[in-house]
Formats: C-alpha cells, sequence, structure tokens
C-alpha cells in the first residue's frame, strides 16, 4: 500500500499543466551566479568550489568560523554589516564583520578556560538572539562541536539530545533555563557547565550556572584559530526517524565548501545584498543557512527574534531593503491567507531572489508569490544530512510550479528502487516513483548519526545515500516530491519522529498505546495527529482528551506534540507486531486501505 | 456580548489549544506568546477557535491586534459591537 497517492496525482497534474515561469537571460551586475545551468554543471568542481574559500593561514586547514568570520575582519569588509539583529519588541542592532570577530574570540577564549577541548559539545537552547550566532561562531573557532536546539521543545526532547550528543555545555537564557532544564539538572550528569543569558541586559545569577556577560567580559577578544582538519567534527543536528531516538547527524568543517557555493549557486547571494533566512537555527536551514552561508559570503544577514506575523515580515523586506529572502511553504501559504492587498501596501522593490525549503512548495503558492511579489519562490529540496542545498531551481531557470527543481553542480541525484535482495538500482524511465538517492562525496554530507553507526550504514546501498523520501524526476531532469518512504511526518518544515511522539504519551498513566502520523493540513502540510487506546477504568471524553494533549505539550513542546489525539479501541498492527502507521494514515485520508491481510485478527476500528 | 463573557470564550479556546497552561496566571497586558508555549500553528487554531466561538471574521492583518489577553477582549468587542 503506497500513501502518499493524492500527493503524486496532484504533483503529477502541476507538472504536466503549462503554468511554467519561463526566466529570460539576464546580463549586467545582478544577472544569476549560475547563468547557464549545463554549463556550470559542465564546469564545476568541488576544487574550484573550495578555492572560494581561504583556508586557515599558512596551511592551516579549514575553519568555518574563519571563512564566515575571521577572514573578513581582517579585509575590507571589516566595517561591513554582518548580522542585523531585530528583536521582538522593535530593538535594532548591528554587528559588524570586526565585531563579530572579536566577540567570537572571546566566546572561544571563554571555552578554553573552562577546560572544553577539541571535539566536545556545546549545545544551544535559545530563541534567535544575538549570543546564539556568537556562541555558534565561537564554538566552531574552538574547533568544538556546536548543536542547536530548537527553544520550542518541551523538556523531554532537550533531554533526549543532551543525552545522546553527551553535552559538555549548555548555552541558554535564564528563562529557558528555570522551565525547561532546571528540572532536568539531575538527569544531566555529564554537563559540565551552563551559561546563562540574562533577560534585558541582566546579568543572571543562578546557583550551579554562570552569566554569559561576566564571563564574555572577562574573556580576551583575541584568539588564534588552531589548525583544523577539513574532516573535524563541526556541527550536531538532530532528526528523526520512524523509530528509535533522535538522530545525531554530524557534520564537518569542510561542510562550509557547500555551504558557501550553494550559497552562491542557489541562494544567488552578491555582494552587498541583504539576506533574510527565517528559519530558527534549532533547525539545520537556520544554521547552514542563517549562520553560515551569508557570511562566509560576506553579506548582511537578518536575525530577526520576533514570530511569524505577515505585516511584521513584509515591514522588516521594506525597512531593511531585503535582497534575497529564504523562507518555508508553511510561513508563504500563511502569507497567501494574509492576501496580496497587504503586500502591495509595501515597498518590495529591493526584493530579487525568493527562496523555500522545509517541505514541497505548492504551484498555488509559487503562482501566488509570483502576482504578489512579481517574483517566484524557488522551491529548493534538501536535509539535515545532506547539510546544504542538493536540488534548487535556479534565479536563471524557468521554474516549474510545484517542481523542487535540478541538482546542484556537483550533485549526482537520481530516482531508485530497492530490489528484492535488498540491492537498489536506478530508475531511469521519466516520471517513475521511486526514492530520491544521491552519490555520496559532497563535503556537506553527514558523516555519521553520532554514535549510531549501523543507522548510518543503512542509508547507503549500491554506491547511493538513499533519503527517505520519494519522488519523480521527469523528462527535462526536474525533480518532484512524492512523499515520505518512511512514517516521519512533515510538519511546518520540520520532521517529527513518531515514535518520539508515542513514546512521551505512553508515560500517561490512561495510555495502554500509541499511534502518530502525519495528518495532512493546507498550511503545515501535515499536523501530528495521535491515536490513543486507553488502558482498562480509563473514559474516552473531552477532559482526558485535554489533558492527554497537556501532558504531551508539557514533555515535548508545541512544535511536536500532536495538535489532534483520537480515542480508538485498538491499533492495526501486522502479525509481528508492528503497528501500522500507514493504515491509520490511509484511513484519515479516506483512502482504500488496502491489502490488510497481515494485520492482526480482531481488529476493530474505534 | 459583555467584556466578561468575552474573556470567558477567549479563555475557553485557549485552553483547548494548550491545556497545560495555567490561564489564571495569565498577565493580561503581556504578551501571550510570552507566557505560554504556543507557536504560529497554535494562534491559527485560536483564531478557527475564536470564529467557531463567536462567528466573527478576523481577517490575517488584524492576528496582531490577538497578542495579549485584553488585546482580543478589546478587539473582539469591537468586532462583535460592529456586527
Amino acid at each position: 500500500m503506497k500513501m502518499p497517492i493524492a500527493l503524486a496525482e496532484e504533483r503529477r497534474e502541476s507538472s504536466l499543466s503549462s503554468k511554467v515561469i519561463p526566466k529570460a537571460r539576464r546580463e549586467g551586475p545582478g544577472a544569476p551566479n549560475l547563468a547557464d545551468y549545463d554549463q556550470a554543471r559542465r564546469e564545476f568542481s568541488w576544487e574550484r568550489a573550495r578555492r572560494e574559500l581561504d583556508g586557515l593561514p599558512g596551511g592551516g586547514g579549514l575553519n568555518i568560523c574563519h571563512e564566515a568570520v575571521d577572514r573578513h575582519a581582517a579585509g575590507p569588509l571589516r566595517d561591513h554589516l554582518a548580522i542585523r539583529w531585530l528583536g521582538k519588541n522593535g530593538e535594532i542592532s548591528g554587528t559588524t564583520y570586526g565585531q563579530l570577530l572579536r566577540l567570537t574570540s572571546r566566546f572561544a577564549n571563554l571555552l578554553r578556560s573552562l577546560g572544553v577541548a577539541k571535539g566536545d559539545r556545546v549545545f544551544v537552547l535559545a530563541g534567535r538572539i544575538p549570543e546564539l550566532y556568537i556562541a555558534a561562531l565561537g564554538t566552531l573557532k574552538h574547533r568544538v562541536v556546536f548543536c542547536p536546539l530548537f527553544s520550542a521543545f518541551g523538556p523531554e526532547p532537550i533531554r533526549a539530545r543532551l543525552a545522546i550528543g553527551r553535552a559538555k555545555v549548555l548555552v541558554t537564557t535564564q528563562s529557558l533555563y528555570e522551565r525547561k532544564i532546571k528540572p532536568l539538572r539531575a538527569q544531566l550528569p555529564f554537563l559540565e557547565h551552563i551559561i546563562l543569558i540574562g533577560e534585558g541586559h541582566q546579568t543572571a545569577d543562578v546557583p550551579g550556572t554562570m552569566d554569559y556577560s561576566r564571563s564574555m567580559a572577562e574573556a580576551s577578544d583575541s584568539y588564534t584559530i588552531e589548525p583544523t582538519d577539513p574532516e573535524d567534527a563541526a556541527l550536531l543536528h538532530f532528526t528523526s526517524g520512524t523509530t528509535g531516538t533522535p538522530k545525531g547527524a554530524l557534520h564537518v568543517h569542510e561542510a562550509v565548501v557547500a555551504h558557501h557555493i550553494t550559497g552562491k549557486l542557489a541562494l544567488d547571494f552578491h555582494p552587498n545584498d541583504i539576506f533574510w533566512c527565517t528559519a530558527d537555527p534549532g533547525w539545520v536551514t537556520g544554521t547552514s543557512y542563517g549562520i553560515i552561508a551569508p557570511l562566509t559570503s560576506g553579506i548582511t544577514s537578518i536575525v530577526d527574534e520576533g514570530d511569524f506575523d505577515p505585516a511584521r515580515w513584509y515591514e522588516i523586506l521594506q525597512s531593511h531593503k531585503v535582497t534575497v529572502w529564504y523562507s518555508a511553504p508553511t510561513a508563504i501559504r500563511m502569507l497567501m491567507k494574509a492576501g496580496t492587498d497587504l503586500v502591495h501596501r509595501y515597498d518590495l522593490r529591493s526584493l530579487r531572489f525568493l527562496s523555500s525549503v522545509g517541505e514541497p512548495l505548492n504551484s498555488e503558492a509559487v503562482l501566488w508569490s509570483q502576482e504578489a511579489f512579481g517574483l517566484p519562490f524557488h522551491d529548493n529540496w534538501w536535509q539535515t544530512e545532506t547539510g546544504g542545498i542538493m536540488i534548487a531551481n535556479f534565479a536563471s531557470m524557468d521554474v516549474r510550479p510545484g517542481s523542487m527543481g535540478r541538482p546542484l553542480p556537483g550533485i549526482e541525484a537520481a530516482i531508485v528502487r530497492e530490489k528484492e535482495d535488498g540491492s537498489v538500482e536506478e530508475i531511469r524511465e521519466p516520471g517513475a516513483e521511486g526514492e530520491l538517492a544521491l552519490r555520496p562525496g559532497w563535503p556537506s554530507m553527514f558523516r555519521a548519526y553520532w554514535e549510531d553507526s549501523a543507522r548510518y550504514k543503512k542509508c547507503f546501498a549500491g554506491g547511493f545515500y538513499l533519503t527517505g523520501d520519494l519522488a519523480r524526476q521527469d523528462g527535462d531532469g526536474y525533480f518532484w516530491f512524492v512523499g515520505r518512504k518512511d512514517d516521519v511526518i512533515k510538519t511546518s518544515g520540520h520532521l517529527v519522529g513518531p515514535f518520539e511522539v508515542e513514546s512521551a504519551l505512553l508515560e500517561h498513566k490512561a495510555v495502554a498505546e500509541s499511534a502518530v502520523i502525519g495528518k495532512p493540513d493546507p498550511v503545515a502540510l501535515e499536523i501530528v495527529k495521535a491515536f490513543v487506546v486507553l488502558r482498562a477504568g480509563f473514559q474516552p471524553g473531552e477532559e482526558l482528551l485535554r489533558e492527554l494533549l497537556g501532558f504531551a505539550r508539557t514533555r515535548l513542546g508545541a512544535a511536536i506534540a500532536p495538535r489532534e489525539i483520537e480515542f480508538v479501541n485498538s491499533l492495526p498492527r501486522t502479525r509481528s507486531g508492528k503497528i501500522m502507521r500507514r493504515l491509520l494514515k490511509a484511513r484519515e485520508l479516506g483512502l482504500p486501505e488496502g491489502d490488510i491481510s497481515t494485520l492482526e485478527a480482531g481488529y476493530v476500528h474505534g | 456580548m459583555s467584556k466578561e463573557e468575552i474573556r470567558a470564550v477567549v479563555l475557553r479556546v485557549l485552553g483547548r489549544i494548550a491545556p497545560e497552561a495555567d490561564l489564571s496566571q495569565l498577565r493580561p497586558g503581556a504578551r501571550l506568546r510570552d507566557q505560554l508555549d504556543i507557536d504560529s500553528m497554535d494562534l491559527l487554531n485560536f483564531v478557527i477557535g475564536l470564529h467557531k466561538e463567536l462567528h466573527v471574521e478576523i481577517p490575517e492583518v488584524d492576528y496582531p491586534k490577538l497578542a495579549t489577553l485584553d488585546g482580543c477582549v478589546d478587539y473582539l468587542a469591537g468586532l462583535l459591537k460592529a456586527a
């Protein structure tokens, strides 16, 4: 039984339609960096991409922070604005490359003074505040592994990730600490240092923690980056699978080669661009493109601490003269709901290139953006494991609304099918559905799942990295997303593992069994929906429903917790006892349930 | 509908979306998102919930007016009066 049939049909239809947004060839200073797709692919090599970076002085290797900060601070970009920070209450501040050099050096020295050494892990749990960006880059400078945690996570996802990555240092704010970390302290014996950022220029004075601003003031603002092997660990990003604990995808300093070149080719960065990536650094996009790529490119990056709000966003685009904007389908669909009239109240003529990632951008949203902004959103595809953009709609290339575009130069993508014996074969027939796969070897490919080599190995077969996404490739080489191969839920641009949610629900005394699926949603693509079987003695009802919702939200946070819970009498299982989430999903979609002969006898839909 | 009744509806809808929250502790003039762990999907569901309970259309551009509890009550009172 294949789940994403409805989606596939819809996409097949849209790919056959003639709604192509054509691109005329542009010359001159604003012309796309990638002018001709085929020529760019032919001429590309990763060695040449590497030469766009400096490397550490004296052949000392390759360090992300050096490429993002230090090299610009030592040259003509020293006084150029690196980060324009917009606070949620209207505060505005800016940090130049020169200032960022000193701040990141202070943070690196602070880590050194704590005895934090190469390869240790520094986790940061914070909203989009300047300290997060300084800590991230300072951590990389000190050759320590940076791991961002999404600040909307509840205590349980935070605990699990800190434990798997055995964090040595946690940087967080005083209020997040009080709400989410303090109750967990006893479960985090490996965590040696907690650095707290006070609210509104206050110092944090909490027993067992250090104050960020005081520690930074005491640290020297001069730091020489030690030799960094391009294969040294740099970034740890957690993602979710169908089963088991979250997986920590590990990236190395060499990833910066891909961050940089994809910024140039897929996001079309030009000198003096004002770039706004709306993603939170808690997710990979917010790190690769919210921190690293714009800085290696020497442009100005907008960081908005505030929450999504259409008027606020358009105001930011207008008043900061944003030229390149990278956002996500859920946000774009919400903007669409807010209407074109609102867009037209703002002067957005500075915008040159719009891009989107996180889940497939439906063709309606692409066509709407063309109408509203006079520019289409360019969808692209990649994932935590790939570290950077792999497949994209380019500035110079006709946009096929609904398609993720074509592979970046240097990236070989294919559609593959698993054979009976477990090996995979490439399917070359245009339009055929299969698993999207990539030839390994690009610089930002993950090097491991943290201390889980078995799961890492399972991602590779027949000379391919298998992405877990189902897709099609049309006759002209454009790729089209079809669905997930596994039961991972794609919601508001990030992945949620059903197991993590099911486990949290099972901790409630009323819950005997649970199964979690992605329920299709017009805004978020999918929302997390849980089916729950109650223990004997508990009655389904509004009150218990709310208690379970609250219970899950308290543990998991709003981003991961179910938005919907349904009580059922039993869950469909295979004879071996595996929950058939796909059957639940088929039923939710009103699709034929397919072959249920492997189902346990006696299954009753509750 | 009195402001007190509107306030009760707002709290009821909020309570359905974030049942874990202690709404009696809400500071009425402070932003909901600073006090509750709610995200933009929750806010969307909040607006849908208000629409269902009060039968009012809330255009997206007015969402910022719903940022605080007091803001919600004042805004909805205005809408209901106009209706």
